[in-house]
């Protein structure tokens, strides 16, 4: 540290602990209490980053959220690495490691800045224009533009970070720990109310906090002091609680805020052990007071980007804050009077300024009098006309404004000057309260949008709200908290404050220079590198709509969202097209504020807690017996058991073997049950299924076919009369929650006189479905007292019996086509049957299947699975089951639709079997079937919805959906693959038993 | 993130709803009586509105009761919650 830029004590930098960092590489310190940025300018380092497309080189710029320059790659470890870090907002802590981005190989040798002699050849829209032709080149193109896309690096590893998300309520939210958001949170809470303050700096106290200039007076005392007082008074307050760290990221409608508040990331890495890195509040306020403040605009001349360049507030900011000095030959150059408080503060710690250059004609404000009282050299109605130092500024050349403020005239002066401090006047953070469908207004006095309208219980006070003197921003603020929370009378109506008043205003949205405008490069938007120049190509190419300029200049897409590049880029807009500002409107402000990270975002739900999973009561079995998982819908489902390093396909064809040969069994409890009951019971079914339920007696079971109101299928299942009033119904596994609030949506609003209850009891009960010849002999073991004979207990029927203390429902019903008996028990019980099951078909090999067995068993015989073999175009008609639905019902949900005129076309998609020429060809689900591959474009007919090889039947068997199906059968059609066609014939969709003998053993 | 008064529950956060499209679309009581176009004006023909919007809401994730809600599509509003069965309010 060769240069003195250090300002000694300081209250908010603590000198006694000092931290080291490596920035690119090398070895620098700072002290607690420093930003990223502050020790790095304390260590005489400007230049940080690259340009996203000239690679022009970069310096900090601001000390907030709105930098669009520093913004740097932290930490280097794989998993942990965070890009697009501003400098600004991270608090230095030991140990910290941060690289530049958009650089190669180094920020002070980079490659890519020769881009910046190319920029004649990169206009605005020089991606539209350059690679829309030829047209078939675009995968080239692509390679290249995504590899120089983007700013730093994501990491590559899991992020092992534990984040955390929590629910607020409060009264009052106030967002913005600045003087007016102070003042606003002591009147709610001294009216009782709870308030939530959030202030996205680790201390409270905005920037009057700071404040050390002597005109401003709060009750004749400093006004940094007098908010000192308040701070202690705000912290011991029991209806306040105080979140610093935390930015608030969106703001909703029905006043829903997320916030993000930071826990971990000020602490030295060895320190974060254990510790949640960021929570995000969700928060639901009664009313919301917005006090986010205002920013610094900065002046849009030649070369206004040179590392060395910064905010006005930003230079006084690191002097009277952090106790640095951005430079040592220092000039400022302002459109307004805030600019001669970095003056007072520059004069204040010793730090040499050679000038200020106002573009105004004249100032004899307070404060302005105060400076030039110091003899520091003024020069009105200047304006900088070019800028020199390709890694800093060391010159700058200035000349005098014409009458109309168009042009320059007279002489170049130039000056020595290594920091340069711009203000352009101020813009309020209006972000949040647009976000959240507020409607702005235009000032035409300060050229800026205010907040106007809103449906919210919201107000926006301080300078947020456009009040930027001190006086208008506490009385105001007084004010319109009180009313806006319907109170007479505050601790503060007699407050006193004595501030400079500024008198003289003047904007220029583009200065001149002496250079035309073509051989200028006056930035706007310092990230994405877009000019004054790019605004007027767009205007001149036809844009006119401001949203259509922002998109086609990249002007404030960049990471800080153009912060500050907006409002310049809309009042260049406004004199080019002499439009008012106000008549031009904004762009959309979007959440978040202030980039989130996805870690923040999702919270707890990672890994195993991403999604819910459900598990059957014999789970622990599958999981021993080596079975293979398979998700529908959220159920964990056993697909397959493989022994002896099977393939699937063995397994399947194993386990489908022994199902038909001597016994399977399935874990069926995924399958969705609702218990019904009620004296409409019946009807009700009859209205909901397309078959007919009158007869149904108890004891029984019945399938049903379930449409929704276009005639389309929707679901299926059986449904067993257990009483007179009282039914259980099953639905497919991944249909149980739809089909259940679809029913209750139906009794609750078109038929609210019928006496009908339904109850999920999907959890309730867990289901063993025992299949196959043997499986009598099995259930004989278990149940010995059970008369199973097909008289007593014939199929479609249902037995209560009870084994031991425990409870079963078996009803004779079959998936599979072979005698089966499904067994439910009470959940708990699920396991136990399941193992006796097991126990009791030993001796009859009693093989456990999956789904995918399940599936092939149930496509052999032709049943359908809705979802898989239907996808919501296909009636029952089209499903060739026909005799499903009841002739004599007046009505049901969907039977009008069956008859409309698109529902009874010949040639719709109909549901048909396939077989293959070659039996050992198994066709791939999906594939398409065509007749003539040969004709172009080739008419596709149909695809292939069920396809598997039958062990039983030795060939390969398929369901497809094809259209005039039904008319088709016999047909020889095509299967083109990528790699062969397949010849296939059309076939009945049962290929198995089409006697239905096997279901009686 | 809308702040739903569920006429049964109370204030609840919109994530435990499910919208259900617009209300007062009665099923007609005798289908087989319309022909295709009333049918169809039935089944598939929906108001997508500027302004007060009447539909209906599910309490899914509480009490699974369905009522009605007058919303104003500008700006999310919630202007009236009623009943099934109720008449929709004038507004």
């Amino acid at each position: 540290m060769s240069k003195n830029l250090r300002i000694n004590n300081k209250q908010f930098v603590d000198e006694t602990r000092k931290l080291s960092f490596i920035f690119n590489g090398k070895k620098l310190y700072g002290y607690k209490g420093d930003t990223l940025a502050s020790a790095l300018l304390s260590n005489d380092i400007h230049l940080v980053g690259r340009s996203f497309k000239y690679h022009r080189p970069r310096g900090i710029m601001t000390s907030g959220s709105e930098e669009p320059n520093a913004i740097l790659q932290i930490g280097n470890d794989d998993a942990l690495t965070d890009p697009n870090v501003r400098a600004t907002e991270i608090e230095l802590y030991d140990g910290l490691i941060c690289n530049s981005q958009n650089c190669w190989p180094s920020v002070k040798f980079d490659i890519g800045g020769i881009n910046n002699f190319l920029s004649p050849l990169l206009p605005a829209g020089f991606y539209y224009k350059t690679f829309m032709w030829p047209a078939s080149f675009w995968e080239k193109y692509e390679y290249f533009i995504r590899k120089s896309a983007g700013l730093g690096k994501s990491p590559t590893k899991q992020d092992p970070d534990m984040y955390d998300h929590r629910y607020m309520h409060c009264d009052i939210l106030i967002v913005g720990g600045g003087v007016s958001g102070l003042i606003a949170a002591k009147i709610a809470s001294d009216d009782n109310k709870k308030v939530l303050l959030l202030e996205d700096k680790e201390l409270l106290g905005g920037s009057l906090i700071y404040d050390d200039n002597d005109i401003s007076k709060i009750d004749n005392q400093k006004s940094s002091e007098w908010l000192k007082k308040l701070i202690e008074n705000i912290k011991n307050d029991k209806n306040i609680i105080i979140k610093t760290r935390t930015s608030l990221a969106a703001y909703h409608n029905y006043n829903f805020l997320l916030a993000r508040q930071n826990l971990t990331d000020h602490l030295s890495v060895n320190d974060r052990n254990n510790k949640i890195r960021q929570r995000l509040y969700k928060i639901r306020a009664k009313k919301v007071i917005i006090s986010t403040g205002a920013i610094e605009r900065p002046q849009v001349f030649h070369n206004n980007d040179r590392p060395g360049i910064m905010l006005a507030s930003a230079v006084k900011k690191y002097i009277d804050y952090y106790g640095v000095r951005c430079g040592l030959e220092n000039v400022i150059f302002t459109n307004n009077d805030s600019a001669y408080e970095t003056a007072l503060s520059l004069h204040k710690s010793g730090t040499k300024l050679n000038a200020i250059i106002d573009i105004r004609d004249n100032s004899s404000s307070e404060i302005v009098n105060k400076v030039k009282s110091l003899g520091i050299q003024i020069y009105w109605n200047h304006t900088v006309v070019n800028t020199k130092g390709y890694k800093r500024i060391n010159k700058i050349t200035i000349m005098k404004l014409n009458d109309k403020g168009n042009d320059v005239v007279g002489k170049k002066i130039e000056l020595n000057c290594d920091c340069l401090a711009i203000s352009g006047g101020w813009t309020p953070m209006v972000h949040l309260f647009t976000q959240s469908g507020g409607k702005l207004k235009f000032d035409n006095k300060d050229n800026i949008f205010v907040p106007d309208k809103t449906n919210l219980n919201q107000l926006s006070i301080g300078s947020a709200k456009g009040d930027f003197e001190l006086d208008d921003v506490l009385k105001n603020s007084i004010k319109d908290t009180k009313k806006f929370l319907q109170i007479e009378n505050s601790n503060f109506d007699k407050i006193d404050v004595k501030c400079s008043k500024e008198k003289e205003k003047k904007n220029i949205w583009l200065l001149p220079s002496d250079k035309p405008l073509s051989k200028t490069k006056p930035f706007l938007d310092y990230q994405n590198d877009s000019t004054a120049k790019d605004i007027k190509l767009a205007l001149r190419e036809g844009f006119k709509s401001i949203e259509h300029v922002k998109r086609y200049t990249t002007t404030g897409m960049g990471t800080d969202q153009g912060k500050l590049a907006n409002m310049h880029a809309l009042g260049i807009v406004a004199d080019t097209t002499n439009t008012n500002m106000g008549d031009l409107g904004t762009t959309t402000f979007r959440p978040p504020y202030t980039p989130l990270t996805f870690g923040t975002i999702v919270g707890r739900n990672v890994g195993q807690f991403f999604d819910i999973f459900r598990k059957t009561p014999m789970h622990e079995w599958h999981v021993e017996n080596n079975a293979k998982f398979e998700n529908v819908g959220q159920w964990k489902r056993a697909w397959y058991y493989p022994k002896d390093g099977e393939t699937m396909h063995d397994a399947v064809q194993r386990e489908s073997k022994a199902a038909r040969e001597s016994s399977g069994i399935l874990d069926a409890s995924t399958l969705g049950k609702i218990d019904i009951q009620g004296t409409d019971a019946n009807e009700f079914l009859n209205r909901v299924y397309t078959n007919a339920w009158s007869k149904l007696q108890i004891g029984k079971c019945r399938y049903g076919l379930m449409l929704n109101e276009d005639g389309m299928v929707y679901d299926d299942g059986v449904t067993t009369k257990l009483g007179e009033n009282h039914y259980l119904m099953t639905t497919t596994t991944g249909g149980a929650a739809n089909v259940m609030s679809k029913l209750e949506d139906y009794l609750q609003t078109e038929w609210p006189e019928l006496d009908v209850f339904l109850t999920s009891v999907t959890d309730h009960y867990a289901t063993a479905s025992v299949c196959g010849p043997n499986a009598k002999k099995i259930i004989n073991k278990i149940f010995k007292d059970l008369d199973l004979s097909d008289e007593s207990f014939p199929h479609m029927s249902f037995k209560e019996v009870k084994l031991g203390n425990i409870n079963c429902r078996i009803m004779r019903i079959s998936f599979t086509g072979e005698l089966s008996y499904e067994i439910n028990v009470e959940a708990s019980y699920g396991k136990y049957i399941w193992e006796k099951c097991i126990e009791a078909g030993k001796e009859f090999n009693i093989t456990p299947y999956g789904t995918e067995t399940m599936h092939l068993l149930r496509a052999e015989k032709g049943f359908i699975i809705v979802g898989q073999d239907t996808d919501g175009t296909m009636t029952p008609v089209d499903l060739q089951m026909d005799w499903i639905i009841s002739k004599k019902k007046y009505d049901f949900i969907g039977k009008r639709s069956l008859y409309r005129s698109d529902t009874i076309r010949e040639d719709r998609k109909q549901l048909v079997g396939l077989l293959t020429d070659d039996p050992n060809e198994i066709l791939e689900e999906g594939a398409q079937i065509v007749k003539d591959e040969n004709k172009k474009p080739v008419d596709m007919l149909g695809h292939v919805t069920s396809s598997y090889f039958s062990p039983t039947l030795k060939k390969s068997i398929a369901l497809a959906v094809l259209k005039e199906g039904k008319r088709l059968k016999g047909q020889k059609l095509l299967v083109p693959m990528i790699d062969k066609t397949i010849k296939v014939t059309v076939s009945d969709t049962i290929f198995l038993d089409k006697e239905n003998e096997r279901i009686n053993g | 993130m809308f702040l739903i008064n569920c006429p049964y529950c109370g204030e609840r956060d919109q994530s435990e709803f499910v919208s259900g499209g617009e209300a007062h679309i009665a099923r007609p009581k005798q289908p087989t009586e319309l022909n295709d176009d009333q049918w169809a004006e039935y089944l598939f023909m929906r108001k997508n509105i500027k302004g007060i919007q009447f539909e209906r809401w599910n309490h899914a994730h509480g009490c699974r009761k369905w009522f009605n809600v007058a919303r104003d599509t500008s700006n999310d509003k919630i202007e009236k919650i009623y009943k099934m069965g109720e008449q929709p309010p004038k507004l």
